[in-house]
């Protein structure tokens, strides 16, 4: 059986984790690569590497971390975060990335997709989408989840797949933070919409969560959070074993 | 050594960290000298099957890769890179593989139960046949990462481990000193480098 993927996510400034708490056994919690590889001996299936630098400089700093962090650290890694051309999809993946995500660059051209897709393989194309309701109505949000395009979620979802997207992260804005639990009525209308793999982001504050996740929604393959594991709120083996415990498949 | 058969398909950085992990000297390389005087060779590969033959036929490596394995030296494919090992794929038409191993390779929505996601992406657990010195470092159970829409069929006699998917998966083969894996070891965390640890090791020969 294959088994419910948890991937934590981690954001990188200027080549440090933005977010990060006290880990026992590990000597810096900003550093990307040690908590990259805490992650994986605890059982993490995956990683995202957020990329939240504006600078030219702290990018450099970014695919060097990504670097030396995929030498050292063998579960797939994505990345994401100021993806536009396919010059930024080289750059990374020359970097040791498996999967590159697009958010805000598939809205300003959304054939990148297709490109990228056509040139590394749908598996490699994630789309990752912050949508939140406006009026009752699944929007699409841009540039971090600032400013609503206006476009609809669910159909924007599906041309992007059928571009060539070869999994989709859906964020929602309106459970993000909030910690009660996955936004799983959105969640639901995306499962029903496309065939590839859905990413569920956006709401995780304890290990029921995740549960509820999986148990409601058996079209959802991954679990993505951030601060829950970066502040050990959650650890990932007390989550696997949960899940195993639920009936879950998990990895352990 | 290890020869990494770099002809143009795929990404080499894992493999290339992975071996460095595991404290073996591996080296990308499209010299078929090199790839001649390797320990092991390793035969990569992702994307689709006809892209990547013709690939592998127009970058001349194709003669190197068989004349090495005629000659008895372990061969492994990994991903499209064992798919190529078979007598011919369907993915797309029909081509014709390497001939390594008798089998065809199938589109695994010919099997699996309707509504279960194509590609498989993700963990899954390796059940094994029979043992293989390939395994000896991990056990039944163990979970490694697929990310394939095609599986190898008809190669009964060769499979080393399967995977369920809604039905069972060739997950890996062997035939004398040809290997493959459907799976990436080089991402498949401890497990991934042990099955690269055995391949390196004594004894990995059928």
């Amino acid at each position: 059986m294959i088994t419910k993927r948890i991937i934590p996510c981690l954001d990188v400034k200027d080549g440090r984790v933005v977010k990060g708490t006290n880990f026992k056994g590990l000597g810096d919690v900003a550093s990307p690569v040690e908590l990259a590889q805490l992650y994986s001996s605890s059982g993490a299936d995956e990683l995202v590497f957020y990329d939240i630098t504006a600078s030219a400089e702290g990018r450099n700093l970014f695919t060097d971390i990504l670097t030396e962090t995929a030498k050292k650290v063998f579960i797939p890694l994505t990345v994401g975060g100021g993806i536009r051309t396919l010059a930024d999809f080289d750059r990374v993946l020359h970097c040791g990335a498996d999967k590159v995500s697009v958010n805000s660059g598939a809205i300003a051209d959304p054939s990148i997709v297709e490109k990228a897709a056509r040139r590394y393989g749908d598996q490699c194309v994630v789309l990752s989408a912050d949508i939140a309701r406006v009026d009752g109505v699944f929007r699409v949000f841009a540039k971090g989840g600032r400013e609503n395009t206006g476009m609809e979620a669910i159909e924007w979802i599906r041309r992007c797949v059928g571009m060539g997207a070869g999994e989709v992260v859906v964020n929602s804005i309106d459970t993000d933070g909030v910690k009660g639990g996955f936004d799983l009525e959105m969640l639901a209308a995306v499962c029903d919409a496309v065939k590839v793999p859905v990413i569920a982001s956006g709401g995780a504050g304890k290990v029921e969560d995740f549960i509820n996740l999986f148990k409601t929604l058996p079209g959802v393959d991954a679990g993505l959070a951030a601060s829950v594991f970066h502040f050990g709120e959650i650890a990932i083996p007390d989550l696997k074993r949960a899940m195993r415990e639920a009936g879950i498949p998990a990895r352990i | 050594m290890i020869a990494l058969v770099d002809y143009g398909v795929g990404n080499l950085f894992s493999l290339l960290s992975s071996f460095a992990a595991i404290g073996v000297e591996a080296r990308a390389t499209d010299d078929p000298a090199v790839i001649a005087a390797a320990d092991r060779v390793i035969l990569p590969g992702v994307g689709a099957f006809a892209d990547a033959r013709r690939k592998l036929a127009e970058s001349g490596l194709e003669k190197t890769v068989l004349d090495q394995a005629e000659k008895g030296k372990p061969l492994m494919g990994i991903c499209l890179g064992m798919q190529l090992l078979f007598d011919k794929s369907l993915e797309y038409g029909e081509h014709k593989g390497l001939g390594l191993i008798p089998g065809v390779v199938r589109p695994i929505a010919d099997v699996i139960p309707k509504g279960l996601k194509i590609p498989q992406i993700g963990w899954n657990a390796l059940s094994f046949p029979k043992p293989h010195p390939l395994f000896s470092k991990i056990k039944e159970g163990d979970h490694v990462y697929f990310v394939h829409s095609y599986y190898a069929a008809d190669c009964d006699d060769f499979v080393l481990a399967t995977t369920e998917y809604g039905a069972p998966l060739t997950a890996a083969v062997g035939r004398e000193n040809v290997l493959g894996c459907q799976f990436h070891p080089e991402k498949s965390g401890e497990v991934g480098l042990n099955i690269l640890r055995a391949f390196c090791g004594e004894g990995v020969l059928c």
